[in-house]
C-alpha cells in the first residue's frame, strides 16, 4: 500500500503491519526488546523528511518504519519536500554525481537547490525532539535547527565514497552541522566532524516481494513464463542495465551448461522508459540466442509477487553486478533461503560472508564455477542458503532497522 | 526449591556500528590501527561479530581472522586470529596484545606480505552498546529456565559473553549467579564450560537448559 499526501507538505502512511505481525519472524524477544528501548524514549517527538512520498525505496521505508514508531510510542511525524521539475532535474544530477558521475554543475543548479530549500522551509515545521533528513534533496533544511537540544540526523542512502567534487563540496556547507550522519556500508564514508553510523537498508518480510507465498501462485507463474519446475532454475533479478552484466551472467550460464542441465530466468525492468535499458535487452536477448532454457523477462514494476514467486522457485539467484550500491536483491534472496552467487562488489560482501553466507565471485568464469559447484553439492548450498536467512533476520529486516532508529536516539540523546 | 536473595535480572543489550575513520588496505596498516584503535573497536570486531553471527557453529571467529582470510589471503594468520578465546580476556587490552603479537610474529616470518595491498580494505568500526532490563527476573533456578526459554539470544550474549569485561571479571553472570545467588557451584562451574565456538548462541541456552534441568526438583 502506499502512502498518502495529506497536504503539500504532510504525509501520512498507510502501512497496515504491526509489530504483532513480526513476532513469528524475528520472535516475541526481538520485539520485547524494542518495545524496552522505545521505553525510553516515550513520547520523544521524530520527524522524517525526505523528497517524495511514493516510489523509491526510502518512500518504502518510511511507509513501514513511521507507523512502527508510533506503535511504540513514540510521535513520529513524515515530511515530503515539495519542488518543481527543475529542483528535481537538479537533484538527480546530483545524485548521479555523488555516485562519481563527471558534472560539471552551473552556478543555476545551487541556486535552484538553495531557492528551492528556502521555500520548503517556509512551510515545514522543525520543532521535534529528533529530525531525520534523508538524502541529499533536504540537506539544506539544517538551516531550520533551532539552538538548543534538539538533534539533527542525515541519512545518506547512496554510496558518496567518490563523489564528484563540486557538488560534495556544496553539501559540505550543510552536512557538517548535523549530529549524526548515518550510512548503508563502512566503504560509503567520507571524513565528516560528526559520528557516522552504519544504517543497513533493509527489507520488509511482509511486503509483496518477499511474503510467503503458496506453492499453486509459484506453480503458476513458472507455467506463465513457461519455465520447466522440475529443472535447475537459475535466476538474476535486476533492471536491463549494463551495471548488473546480463550479458555476463547468460556467459556464465552457457559455461555451466556444458556441465549441468539448468534454465537461466533474466526478469526485471527498466527497458520501457530507458533507452540503454531497451539496448541492454537487445544485447541480452543476442547473447541468449535461440536458448530456449534462457527466459528474458520483461516486466513491469507493478510485478512484485511475481518477482517474489520466481526467485522462490529458483535453485540458485545470481547477482553479477559489475557496480552496486547495497544490492538489496541479495537480501530478498537470501531471505527465501536461496543459496545466492554474487559479485564482490558495493555492499554485496556485507551480505554474502564468502562460504558462510553465499559465494562471492570476481569473474564470468568464476560465477560459472561457484554456481556448478552449489548444482552439485545442495547440501553446501542449503547450508549456505540458511545461514544468508539467519544473517538477514539478524541485520537486514525492518525490525532491526527500527531498533537501530531507536539505540541512535538513545545514544544522541544521552 | 532455593530462592536467591538477589534475583536475577534479565537485560537486553542491543549495538549500533560507528565508524572509527580508520581503515587498513595491507597488514601492516592492520598492525598500526590494531595498536591504536579504540576498545570498543576491537570489542566491536571480537565480542559483536560473534553475537552478529550467532548461528554460525564453524569457522568464524570474529572480523580480523575473516579478513587476514578473505582480504589478504593469509589463512596462517587468520588461522591463528581465530584460535582467540575471547572469554578468556577479562580486558579488552589484554586482547589486543594478543592480536598485535599475533600479527607482530606473522610479519616478522612473512616481511613481504606486510606492504601487499589486500583485496579489499578492513574498516574499523566500534560498537556503542546500550543494556535494557526485560521483563524477566528469576528468584529460583525454575524461573530462571522459564526466563531464560524466552530471552533472545542478545540477552544471552550480553551474560554469558561480554559479561566477562565486567566487574567481576572473567565470569558470565550466569555462572555468577548460579554460584553465588543458589549455591550451585557445580552447576556454576559446567555451565561456566559451554563451548561458545562450537555451539550457536541458540546452542548455548539448550545447554544451559539442558544442564540445570539435573539440578531441578523431578
Amino acid at each position: 500500500m502506499d502512502a498518502r499526501v495529506v497536504s503539500p507538505n504532510s504525509v501520512s502512511a498507510t502501512k497496515g503491519a504491526t509489530l504483532g505481525d513480526y513476532f513469528s519472524i524475528v520472535g516475541h524477544s526481538e520485539v520485547d526488546e524494542i518495545h524496552s528501548l522505545a521505553g525510553k524514549l516515550t513520547a520523544k517527538t521524530v520527524k522524517m523528511v525526505n523528497s517524495t512520498a511514493v516510489g523509491g525505496g526510502v518512500a518504502e521505508i518510511l511507509n513501514c518504519l513511521v507507523p512502527l514508531m508510533e506503535e511504540v510510542g513514540l510521535k513520529c511525524e513524515w515530511s515530503v519536500m515539495t519542488g518543481g521539475n527543475d529542483f528535481f532535474e537538479v537533484t538527480k544530477a546530483f545524485h548521479n554525481a555523488l555516485h562519481g558521475a563527471p558534472y560539471d554543475p552551473p552556478q543555476r543548479a545551487f541556486d535552484i537547490f538553495l531557492a528551492n530549500t528556502e521555500q520548503n522551509l517556509q512551510h515545514l515545521q522543525f520543532d521535534s525532539d529528533f529530525v531525520v533528513i534523508h538524502d541529499p534533496q533536504p540537506a539544506g533544511m539544517i538551516k531550520a535547527r533551532r539552538p538548543g537540544s534538539q538533534k539533527w540526523i542525515w541519512r545518506c542512502h547512496i554510496d558518496v565514497s567518490h563523489p564528484n567534487d563540486h557538488v560534495w563540496n556544496f553539501l559540505m556547507h550543510f552536512v557538517p552541522r548535523y549530529d549524526a550522519v548515518l550510512i548503508s556500508s563502512p566503504s560509503f564514508s567520507r571524513p565528516l566532524p560528526a559520528p557516522q553510523y552504519i544504517f543497513y537498508p533493509c527489507i520488509d518480510p511482509l511486503s509483496q516481494k518477499n511474503q510467503e507465498l503458496g506453492a499453486e501462485f509459484i506453480r503458476d507463474t513458472l507455467q506463465r513464463f513457461a519455465i520447466d519446475p522440475k529443472r535447475p532454475i537459475i535466476t538474476q533479478i535486476s533492471r536491463f542495465d549494463r551495471l548488473k552484466d546480463p550479458v555476463g551472467v547468460i556467459q556464465a550460464y552457457k559455461l555451466v551448461r556444458k556441465y549441468l542441465d539448468c534454465q537461466l530466468v533474466l526478469a526485471g525492468g527498466g527497458a520501457a522508459d530507458d533507452p540503454e535499458g531497451g539496448q541492454v535487452l537487445q544485447e541480452a536477448r543476442e547473447a541468449a540466442g535461440n536458448d530456449p532454457d534462457v527466459h528474458i523477462l520483461e516486466l513491469p514494476p507493478w510485478s512484485a509477487l511475481e518477482i517474489n514467486a520466481l526467485q522462490r522457485a529458483s535453485t540458485i539467484i545470481v547477482q553479477k553486478s559489475l557496480r552496486e550500491g547495497f544490492g538489496l536483491t541479495v537480501t530478498e534472496a537470501l531471505w527465501k533461503k536461496k543459496p545466492v552467487v554474487a559479485s564482490a562488489v558495493g555492499g554485496i560482501p556485507l551480505q554474502i560472508v564468502h562460504k558462510f553466507t553465499g559465494l562471492l565471485t570476481h569473474s564470468i568464469e568464476g560465477t560459472a564455477y561457484q554456481i556448478r559447484f552449489l548444482l552439485a553439492n545442495p547440501a553446501i548450498a542449503a547450508k549456505l542458503a540458511s545461514n544468508g536467512h539467519e544473517h538477514v533476520r539478524e541485520n537486514f529486516l525492518m525490525t532491526r532497522n527500527l531498533k537501530r532508529y531507536l539505540l541512535l536516539l538513545l545514544t544522541l540523546g544521552q | 526449591m532455593k530462592a536467591a536473595t538477589s534475583p536475577f535480572e534479565f537485560c537486553a543489550a542491543s549495538s549500533l556500528t560507528r565508524i572509527s575513520g580508520m581503515k587498513a588496505s595491507s597488514l601492516d596498516e592492520f598492525l598500526e590501527s590494531m595498536r591504536h584503535c579504540s576498545d570498543a573497536t576491537i570489542f566491536n570486531h571480537t565480542f559483536q561479530s560473534l553475537e552478529e553471527h550467532h548461528y554460525l557453529t564453524e569457522g568464524f571467529s570474529n572480523d580480523f581472522a575473516q579478513w587476514a582470510l578473505s582480504g589478504c589471503n593469509e589463512p596462517k594468520l587468520a588461522e591463528r586470529m581465530a584460535s582467540l578465546d575471547i572469554r578468556q580476556y577479562p580486558r579488552i587490552s589484554d586482547l589486543r596484545a594478543d592480536l598485535v603479537r599475533i600479527l607482530e610474529e606473522h610479519l616478522a616470518g612473512s616481511p613481504g606480505s606486510a606492504a601487499r595491498v589486500a583485496f579489499a580494505p578492513f574498516h574499523f568500526c566500534e560498537a556503542v552498546t546500550i543494556a535494557v532490563p526485560t521483563s524477566w527476573k528469576a528468584s529460583t533456578l525454575q524461573e530462571f529456565c522459564e526466563a531464560l526459554r524466552h530471552v533472545s539470544i542478545h540477552t544471552i550474549h550480553y551474560h554469558f559473553v561480554t559479561a566477562r569485561l565486567r566487574e567481576p571479571l572473567s565470569e558470565n553472570d550466569f555462572s555468577y549467579w548460579f554460584k553465588h545467588g543458589l549455591g550451585l557451584k557445580e552447576l556454576s562451574d559446567r555451565v561456566d564450560r559451554i563451548d561458545i565456538y562450537a555451539n550457536t548462541l541458540e546452542g548455548v541456552r539448550q545447554h544451559i537448559l539442558q544442564e540445570a534441568s539435573a539440578w531441578m526438583p523431578a
